[in-house]
């Protein structure tokens, strides 16, 4: 059966296509109805069956022999996926009859619509980059990288990103089917990493460079690597540094500028480790340590860019690295402190802890949290201001409890979260930056237990991540 | 139907019992034994039972070099360890048992698949799949969409298109992979008796045929027991040392 030939109405293995929806340059996409009602009740779907899309590639009017072993790696990926993230998937048909993918429809259009509205208001664009960074954490630690983010492939459910298309993706625990077909370089001209054009297919932090081409645009308009065909033109980036975006657009501030031209270096490891963290920069730009990158005004000079040629041209970029590799190496981990009402003794048992798990973990980043505790009422003016004085006298305590642990700056952050429920605050902090591990003191069975109750059993209790209870031993 | 394909057992009850367990608890369906069921272990006599127990309801099992070697009654060739270990393993067998092994076949095709010990091409010469043109050739040689084959004692997934590009895999276990029908594959499971990458845990794979998913499998088992029992026998102690090391 030739996809030419599908018209609305027409039946195969129990979906009836009801509208052609969009047709793209490798497939198209069709409504269909599910006569056999095979999802009816599964798990997951007691609520009902999303409307379903299904994906049908365009085999026969492709020049593209990559579009076929693009379907197949799909199809190899997509039912591995799982969360709010990613589209949910039901089904495929396979090569022998007509090749298709079942799978739920993302209401919405995708971010291509707000992208041709660029520039956007900054706090539009940290925004998109937050949501975006956190969708690709999710989907790398299900050891898959994106490797085609662009706007086309981003949509939007619930305040969340959801990123479709896995045809270029690679699932570090299946076989890469496009790896060992084609040495051409595979992504889309404008975000393509420099890695990616060397036909590198194994590293996570391709994906951050595409998300800060993403992000350069939807700031500045303009594409920082221009619209490249040709090899030798997406080489290009490999040693030509783009346009400061706050030269496009002096507004931009310089953290911003200092976020976005990190993710476009060209040595991945001088990005950020992981999308986690990139999402915990643009959530907490204060604790971004800015380098010459923030203030840059201007290209690199002419002899800076012909040094990089020479050196682009033998570049070794033969990376190893698997995505939870990547991961497991650079994780958050929250050391929960309460200084004001802790022993000494039981600060010093959580720096040394603490200092073991760092040694073990040097990629790791340090996340120092104390938790104000805050009535539930409202406050008045002198309450602020003595809050203020509280809050910065905390962060001191902090900083000078970490100062032995002898961390560079860009490696440890120090927060101080209010809240009438600390154990709440950690939790949430947990889970809205990604966090790998949590370290916090117990304060045993001291009568001030009593009055307070136990912020760590609670937190192990709910924090979706690893916890360690330090407690001191007294005698 | 979930078939289990077990390959390589070399005589290790330790490593055949433990295996079988977790292959239930899988919930598998079918059994493919892929050759070399003797030679080496200590336990011939059990495991060569066991899977004509399981041939005999049903299963399948194939001829493999180690199997071969029993039968053949002029072992002026073979090296003296060689010689010693196939001679004890003949002893401790039953003239049905060997009546059995003389029966096994060296190839089995089952709806679009192929069982092999060694390859695809000329199944009772031995010759190792040990890269992506021996791989190549193998599926050249046959017509079935997955080859299921053992002998090389590695865990490998080979891959061909239509048009003849093939890449290599080293799985990892306990992750299914959907084989696409699009192309052709070459399953290597790894061995179940006697591992030799550097980890004792016995190999084996499952295959669905409703789903097309194939999953590796590493089961820890107690190869202490194993190795010591080959040293108790007399066997060489180099077979002993390589079950406790895997290499």
């Amino acid at each position: 059966m030739s996809t030419r030939s599908l018209q609305i109405g027409m039946e195969f293995d129990g979906y009836r296509l009801e509208e052609k929806l969009h047709t793209g340059g490798m497939a198209a996409l069709w409504r269909v109805t599910d006569l056999r009602q095979r999802h009816v009740n599964k798990p997951g779907l007691e609520l009902g069956v999303p409307p379903l899309i299904m994906k049908v590639p365009l085999l026969f009017s492709s020049d593209d022999p990559t579009a076929i072993v693009a379907f197949e790696v799909e199809q190899m990926i997509m039912p591995k996926l799982k969360g709010e993230h990613v589209p949910r998937y039901f089904g495929a048909g396979d090569f022998d009859a007509q090749p298709y993918i079942v799978m739920e429809q993302i209401a919405g259009e995708s971010l291509r619509s707000r992208f041709e509205q660029a520039p956007l208001p900054l706090d539009e664009v940290v925004s998109v980059g937050i949501k975006i960074a956190n969708a690709l954490q999710d989907l790398h630690r299900q050891h898959v990288i994106h490797l085609d983010i662009k706007p086309s492939n981003i949509m939007f459910r619930n305040g969340l990103a959801v990123l479709i298309d896995f045809g270029l993706s690679r699932h570090d625990r299946l076989p890469d089917l496009l790896d060992e077909e084609f040495r051409l370089p595979m992504g889309t001209g404008p975000y393509i990493s420099p890695e990616q054009v060397m036909g590198v297919r194994n590293e996570p932090r391709s994906d951050l460079f595409s998300l800060g081409v993403l992000l350069y645009h939807l700031v500045t308009g303009e594409r920082p690597f221009g619209h490249p065909t040709s090899v030798s033109g997406l080489k290009k980036r490999l040693y030509r540094d783009p346009i400061p975006p706050r030269n496009h657009r002096p507004d931009v501030p310089e953290w911003l500028q200092e976020i976005i031209l990190r993710c476009l270096e060209v040595d991945p490891k001088a990005r950020f480790d992981t999308a986690a963290q990139l999402a915990f920069l643009l959530q907490h730009p204060n604790q971004l340590t800015l380098t010459n990158r923030a203030s840059k005004d201007h290209q690199d000079g002419y002899l800076a860019v012909v040094k990089r040629r020479f050196k682009a041209v033998g570049a070794d970029l033969l990376l190893q690295h698997s995505v939870s590799e990547q991961l497991s190496k650079a994780p958050i981990i929250v050391v929960a402190l309460d200084l004001t009402h802790s022993s000494v003794a039981l600060a010093e048992s959580l720096r040394q802890i603490t200092r073991r798990m760092l040694q073990t973990e040097p990629g790791a980043r340090l996340a120092c949290l104390t938790i104000r505790k805050t009535s539930r009422l409202g406050m008045d003016e002198s309450l602020i201001q003595q809050g203020e004085n509280i809050h910065v006298k905390q962060l001191v305590e902090l900083k000078h409890w970490a100062r032995p642990l002898n961390l560079s700056t860009d490696k440890i952050t120090f927060h101080v979260l209010e809240s009438p429920d600390p154990a709440m605050a950690i939790i949430d902090y947990a889970h809205n930056n990604d966090v790998d591990h949590i370290i916090i003191g117990s304060r045993g069975t001291s009568a001030l237990r009593r009055y307070l109750g136990s912020v760590s059993a609670q937190v192990v209790a709910e924090a979706a991540c690893t916890v360690t209870v330090v407690k001191h031993n007294e005698k | 139907m979930l078939i289990a394909l077990m390959t390589d057992l070399h005589a290790n009850r330790e490593a055949l019992s433990t295996c079988l367990a977790h292959a239930e608890e899988q919930k598998v369906t079918h059994y493919a034994f892929l050759g070399d069921i003797v030679g080496y272990g200590a336990d011939p006599g059990w495991v060569l039972q066991t899977v004509m127990d399981y041939v005999a309801k049903g299963n399948w099992a194939l001829m493999g070099n180690h199997d071969a070697a029993i039968l053949q009654e002029n072992r002026s060739g073979m090296n003296p360890v060689a010689k010693q270990v196939v001679e004890w393993t003949r002893a401790q067998l039953s003239p049905e048992q060997i009546a059995f092994v003389a029966a096994l076949p060296y190839r089995i095709e089952l709806q679009d698949m192929l069982l092999v010990h060694a390859n695809a091409w000329a199944p009772d010469k031995w010759e190792y799949i040990d890269g992506v043109m021996e791989a190549m050739r193998s599926m050249h040689a046959c017509k079935a969409a997955i080859t299921f084959c053992g002998h090389v004692h590695m865990p490998t997934l080979y891959h061909m298109t239509l048009t003849g590009k093939t890449g290599e895999f080293l799985p990892t276990p306990e992750n299914s992979i959907p084989l696409s029908k699009q192309r052709r594959w070459l399953v290597i499971p790894g061995s179940l008796g006697q591992p030799r990458d550097g980890n004792p845990a016995a190999c084996y794979a499952t295959f669905d045929t409703e789903t097309q998913e194939l999953t590796y499998f590493r089961v820890p088992y107690d190869h202490e027991s194993a190795a010591k029992k080959i040293l108790a026998a007399g066997l060489p102690a180099a077979l002993a040392n390589r079950l406790l090391t895997g290499e």
